[in-house]
């Protein structure tokens, strides 16, 4: 993953960086299955790798495929990611160890997500579509959200004659 | 691509896999992992991987614009329905114990109804994204 990464951020051409980024996904997806996510894996490897390539592909196909040179060093972002990983991985070791059943989390609600009422053996889905259905409806409608925002902003160009008003 | 004939083999003998695996996925999701938003994605993905071998115009014969947008409504108003259906029969919004006379099963019911919810949205947007960035390029290829 470290290489995908160092070879996306060093690659100028878009099309290499697109295909490494789909690469990075199935690695993401695959740390995921070994951490026991595979709900969340499954969405890594088909949105990540998938279809997000797909999109990237069908936008690079209307714009450049080489990136522009930086117009100034990146030294302020460098210095502004490095300091808060430094950071994250400082207050990550004051985690409790992975899969710790001691761990708070595992105290408070998670024995009655456990043996819930809902009886449904993927609690993963019992979570996500019972106890906090009031938040997977506010997801179901971002989403909508992102799709109409998409038929807003490009409908509207195709009723332009050909290709005056779409150029950006 | 069309006149490749490896991927267009390949997709024929893939894409109903892919199909099928959703739908699995989508009402298995009880038992193991997966889900309305998975499934939602890979049905999304076996339309566009049918789209990226056979071009968008044959695409859009077999899964046209209006279709595609009434899903992305659609999904969000299953959700939301079942919710009502809740507050209907007695209960709380989002509320399944009530929507059968049994209350597991009930919420059985209610997830089934949120997850095909969830997929159809999902699916929806994302095809509808593909779409909307695919046609803009001009000439299809």
């Amino acid at each position: 993953m470290a290489v995908a990464v160092w070879a996306i951020a060093f690659t100028r051409n878009l099309f290499s960086v697109v295909v490494l980024s789909g690469v990075y996904s199935f690695l993401m997806a695959t740390v995921l299955v070994a951490l026991d996510a595979v709900d969340v894996a499954m969405t890594e490897a088909a949105v990540g790798a998938g279809v997000s390539t797909v999109l990237l592909l069908a936008a690079l196909r209307l714009c450049k495929s080489e990136e522009a040179k930086p117009a100034h060093k990146p030294w302020l972002p460098l210095a502004v990611s490095v300091s808060t990983s430094v950071l994250l991985v400082y207050g990550a070791w004051g985690l409790p160890d992975f899969g710790d059943p001691e761990a708070p989390i595992h105290k408070n609600v998670v024995p009655r997500y456990l043996n819930n009422e809902v009886d449904v053996p993927n609690v993963v889905t019992a979570v996500l579509a019972s106890f906090r259905a009031y938040d997977t409806l506010g997801e179901t409608v971002v989403v909508f959200t992102a799709g109409a925002g998409i038929i807003a902003l490009l409908r509207r160009r195709k009723k332009n004659p050909d290709n005056k008003g779409g150029g950006a | 691509m069309r006149d490749d004939l490896v991927l267009r083999v390949v997709g024929r003998l893939l894409i109903p896999a892919i199909l099928l695996f959703a739908l699995y996925v989508q009402f298995h999701g009880d038992f193991g992992p997966g889900g309305g938003f998975q499934a939602g994605v890979m049905a999304a993905a076996g339309i566009i991987f049918y789209s990226l071998i056979h071009g968008l115009v044959a695409t859009r014969r077999i899964v046209p614009d209006w279709v595609v947008e009434t899903m992305v409504a659609a999904g969000v108003l299953i959700y939301a329905s079942v919710g009502l259906a809740g507050i209907l029969l007695g209960g709380h919004y989002l509320d399944y114990s009530v929507l059968s006379s049994d209350p597991i099963h009930g919420q059985h019911r209610g997830i089934f109804w949120v997850e095909v919810g969830v997929a159809v949205t999902v699916c929806g947007v994302m095809l509808k994204i593909y779409y909307m960035f695919a046609s803009r390029g001009g000439a299809e290829d």
